[in-house]
This record gives C-alpha cells, sequence and structure tokens, in this order.
C-alpha cells in the first residue's frame, strides 16, 4: 500500500505515478489522502490498481477509467468517472451533477444520491445509486443500465435510446418517449446481478424499468413536439 | 463561471473570525472567477446609527472632507472611516436616503456600494487575494457574510460589475450564472422607475428583487419570483440583516454545496471552498436542490 499525500505532493505527480501504471497487470494499492476537495483526482487510469481517496473530491474524480478500482471515501464534485471505459468507481457519499457521463463500461455505484444529469448519454456503463437521483438523468442514454434504489428526480430517460433504467421507488416524472416497460426474467438476472456487485441490499422484484419507447428514433413529423 | 461563497454563524464565539474564514474561502475560489471580487460583511450595528459605504476611483480627492461636508448637507453629525477606495460613512438612522441624495451632489463620481445598518460592501477589480487584502477583510468580524469571485461573461470587467449587489437596506445579492433575458427585464424595469445603472446582468436580478419588494413581496416571495421571471442560469445567495438565503434555478447546472454544523451554515461554489472550516467532517453537507427558496436566520 502506498500512501500519497495530495495537499503536501500535488495533483500532477499523482496522476503521472498511477498513470505510469498504465498497460501493467500490476495489482498495486495506493491511498490518497487530503484530497480536500480537488478536481482531478485518478484520472486516466489503465491498469487494475487499487485506489482509495480518503475523503471527498471536487470535479471529474476517475474520469475515463479503464480497469482500475476507485474508492471515493466521501463525496464528489461534478463527474465523477466521467467516460469510463471499464473498471469501478465506488462512492461512500453523495454525487454531484453528471455522474458517468457518457460512460461506455465498468461500473459506477453512488452510496448517496446522485444529483442532475446521472449518466447522461450514457453508452455502456452500469451505475447503480443507493439513494435518489436528479432531474433529467440518462438523458439520451444509449446503452447500459442505471439503478436507483431510491426515487427519480424529472424528466427521466429524456430521449433515451437503449439504456435500461431500474427505479425501486418513484419517478418524478419522464422524459420525451420514455415509459415504463415489462420486467421480464432477463431483467430481473441484469438487475440481481448489479445488485450484487454494488453491495445493494435490495430485491430485484421491488424495482420498475423504464426505457425508450423508440418513437422518436427518426423524423416523423407528427412528433414535431416532441423533439 | 463565478465562485460565491457564504457563511452564517450560529455560535457568537466565531464572529471574530468571520473575515478571516470568508478569506480563505474566497481565495480557494480564485480559479473560478480571478477578474474581480468582493464582499458583503454584516458587522456591528449602532444604536440610532446607519452606515453608507461608498467607493471611489479617485478616493484621496473623493473621501478628503467629504465627512465635513456631508454633515453640513444633513445638518448632523457624520463620521467617516476610509479603506482603501472605500469609505464607510456613519449618518444618524433614517437619514439614509438623504444622505444619498447629497452625496450624489457633493461627489457625483462616487458610488453607493450599500447602506444599512451592518452592512458593509467591498468589491474591486484583482485578485480574490489582493481584494481581500486591500479591505483587510481578514481583520474583519460580524455575524454573517457572503463574498464573490468574478469571471466576466455579460460585461466589462469593472468595479460596477463587481459582486455583491445591493438590493436594499441591508439587503446583498451575488451570483454565478448568466441571465438571458435581462435586456427585457432591464427595460420593463426602467419604465417602472427602477434605477439600473450598468449594463450588467446580475445588477438586473438585484433590481428585480428590490422592486418585488417595494411591492410588498418578502424576500422569499422575491426570490420565489426569481424562478418564473428570469431567464437563464443563477444561483444566488443573498444576505439580509439577520438572514441568509439560497436559490437555484431549475437547471441547476451551476454548482453549488452547503455545509450545516451547530456552529455555521456555508455555502460554496465547490467543496474545497469549505474544507478548512471547523468540524466540516461531521458537518452535514449537501446539494441544493434546484428550484428550491433555503433561508436562515438568526
Amino acid at each position: 500500500m502506498q500512501t500519497y499525500d495530495l495537499e503536501a505532493n500535488g495533483l500532477r505527480g499523482l496522476n503521472s505515478a498511477l498513470q505510469e501504471l498504465n498497460g501493467s497487470s500490476n495489482k498495486t494499492a495506493w491511498e490518497i489522502v487530503n484530497p480536500k476537495g480537488s478536481h482531478a483526482i485518478a484520472v486516466g487510469l489503465n491498469s487494475p490498481v487499487e485506489v482509495t481517496v480518503k475523503g471527498s473530491t471536487g470535479y471529474y474524480c476517475a474520469g475515463m477509467n479503464q480497469q482500475a478500482t476507485v474508492r471515493v471515501e466521501g463525496s464528489v464534485g461534478p463527474g465523477v468517472a466521467e467516460n469510463m471505459m471499464s473498471g469501478t468507481v465506488i462512492v461512500e457519499g453523495d454525487a454531484s451533477q453528471y455522474a458517468g457521463a457518457t460512460g461506455h463500461g465498468g461500473l459506477l455505484v453512488i452510496k448517496g444520491n446522485a444529483s442532475s444529469r446521472c449518466g447522461i448519454s450514457m453508452k455502456g456503463i452500469d451505475i447503480v445509486v443507493h439513494g435518489n437521483i436528479g432531474h433529467m438523468c440518462a438523458f439520451m442514454g444509449q446503452a447500459g443500465n442505471l439503478v436507483v434504489l431510491g426515487d427519480a428526480g424529472d424528466a427521466l430517460g429524456d430521449s433515451c435510446y437503449e439504456a435500461r433504467f431500474f427505479v425501486r421507488g418513484s419517478v418524478k416524472s419522464l422524459g420525451a418517449d420514455c415509459i415504463e416497460k415489462e420486467m421480464r426474467p432477463e431483467h430481473i438476472e441484469i438487475l440481481k446481478d448489479l445488485l450484487a456487485r454494488a453491495g445493494a441490499d435490495a430485491k430485484p422484484e421491488e424495482f420498475k424499468r423504464y426505457g425508450s419507447a423508440r418513437q422518436l428514433y427518426n423524423f416523423d413529423v407528427d412528433n414535431a413536439q416532441a423533439y | 463561471m463565478c465562485g460565491i461563497v457564504g457563511l452564517f454563524l450560529k455560535d457568537k464565539t466565531l464572529e471574530p473570525k468571520l473575515g478571516d474564514m470568508l478569506t480563505d474561502m474566497l481565495i480557494t475560489m480564485t480559479d473560478r472567477g480571478p477578474d474581480s471580487a468582493g464582499i458583503a460583511i454584516y458587522g456591528s450595528e449602532a444604536e440610532g446609527r446607519t452606515k453608507l459605504t461608498v467607493q471611489s476611483d479617485a478616493p484621496d480627492a473623493a473621501f478628503d472632507g467629504l465627512d465635513g461636508a456631508l454633515a453640513e448637507a444633513l445638518s448632523t453629525d457624520v463620521s467617516i472611516r476610509v479603506i482603501d477606495t472605500h469609505a464607510v460613512l456613519d449618518v444618524p438612522a433614517g437619514k439614509s436616503e438623504e444622505a444619498r441624495a447629497a452625496l450624489a451632489e457633493l461627489r457625483p463620481g462616487m458610488r453607493v456600494m450599500s447602506a444599512g445598518d451592518t452592512i458593509e460592501i467591498y468589491k474591486e477589480v484583482g485578485l480574490p487575494e489582493k481584494v481581500a487584502e486591500r479591505f483587510d477583510v481578514r481583520g474583519m468580524s460580524g455575524t454573517h457574510g457572503i463574498g464573490h469571485t468574478r469571471m466576466a461573461t455579460e460585461s466589462a470587467v469593472t468595479t460596477e460589475g463587481a459582486h455583491p449587489f445591493s438590493t436594499g437596506s441591508d439587503q446583498c445579492l451575488v451570483h454565478n450564472g448568466s441571465l438571458s433575458n435581462h435586456n427585457s427585464l432591464r427595460r420593463k424595469l426602467q419604465r417602472d422607475g427602477v434605477r439600473i445603472e450598468s449594463q450588467n446582468d446580475t445588477e438586473v436580478g438585484a433590481a428585480y428583487l428590490t422592486w418585488k419588494m417595494q411591492h410588498g413581496a418578502t424576500l422569499g416571495e422575491a426570490l420565489e419570483g426569481t424562478l418564473e421571471d428570469l431567464d437563464g442560469f443563477f444561483n444566488f445567495v443573498v444576505g439580509t440583516k439577520d438572514g441568509f438565503g439560497v436559490v437555484r434555478d431549475p437547471i441547476a447546472c451551476k454548482p453549488a454545496v452547503m455545509a450545516e454544523t451547530d456552529q455555521y451554515v456555508a455555502f460554496g461554489s465547490e467543496y474545497r471552498a469549505l474544507v478548512n472550516l471547523p468540524g466540516i467532517e461531521d458537518a452535514r453537507v449537501w446539494e441544493p436542490e434546484p428550484a428550491t427558496v433555503y433561508f436562515w436566520n438568526h
């Protein structure tokens, strides 16, 4: 276990040390102390390194992650795990807006609440939020799964493509072209696996599934109001 | 961008440290707004007196003999405390409007930053650290204060474009965001006789609140009104003589974090601004909800 004091040694030193491991299969463990809300902590990683951040972070923590496991023992600012490709990011506290935006893969777990635009334009990432999510989440979501144990805010899944949304609590409103869908056995299986991997104590049967009504895929003049 | 910091103290023992804590918070937000900075501080109150904070680009000439000239114009006693480009004029309560009118005659180029029993507003162009140094904000004590670091988008980098803006007696407003209907709203308010001096969007927001309250709205109702009548992006933090409020537009794309303990309520554009506050590790930290008015009172 290596300990890095971010306040004493600076952000560039941290990210270049972690990125030096890129391409290796070295499973080293790092602990980052004194994050103090700093931006861009542990970004651009591409090795199975395990990073623990001892405190809360600012913008863009664990952005563009591949393979690495990043655990934040606090809350995160906007854009956590933005454009993640693979690996795992776990936030013990809350996440600010656009958590997991444009993510292509990997698993993002938020143990508290996520605010607005969580999973916006998601492209294959799996996101599990133990608490609630804010408005405009998964806007234009293309692929992947967004699982919410609490409630969802306004306009969930607006203009979505093939991303799936599983919500256990209430949904304040659904966005354009997003509808409730039948929960089939294959969805129960997907959900069971995600809940287990996210350490979430919930039964798949308690969730409702939402997704695209596929009415806005191609231009249709009758839908002009909805575009 | 722009950065906002705010601190509302519940624990009186922290009052002597208000300026010091706010200065650290303000400097942390420098990279969100390096153009100019400002601070509204709610300090001491003297029985039967009210304060006018004024600013001049030529302070030596403007403040020289100002107390005597104003005392003569108002036929009363006036004292002055000069701090760099600003000066705090102490006049008898109830003489504030008369003093404003007299100041416009006596020193036409001078600007009134704030008026009220406890509020003082200091703002200038320059790095937040330098601005705080010029006014010795660290040495100020008070019950609550609001600071702003500006990255200009809607109007020029000038003292009058800096925040906070005064919205009435003992009231102020800071803003992170940009309003898109400020030109039409400015015309509407001006037609109604509201004085708006710059092309700045936030000044229109401030004037809107003043106008609403002149028409009988409470501050809470005026803030609710911004959600209907203002178009654009905004996080507003407002101060009153004994209170502190926050509102975010319904889209809420501008960042905001709040923290509350038994000792204080704090606002920061980012969590970074709050990390050195006492007991922050155990504070309740949350992101204020969109389109929701928050308010704390002493």
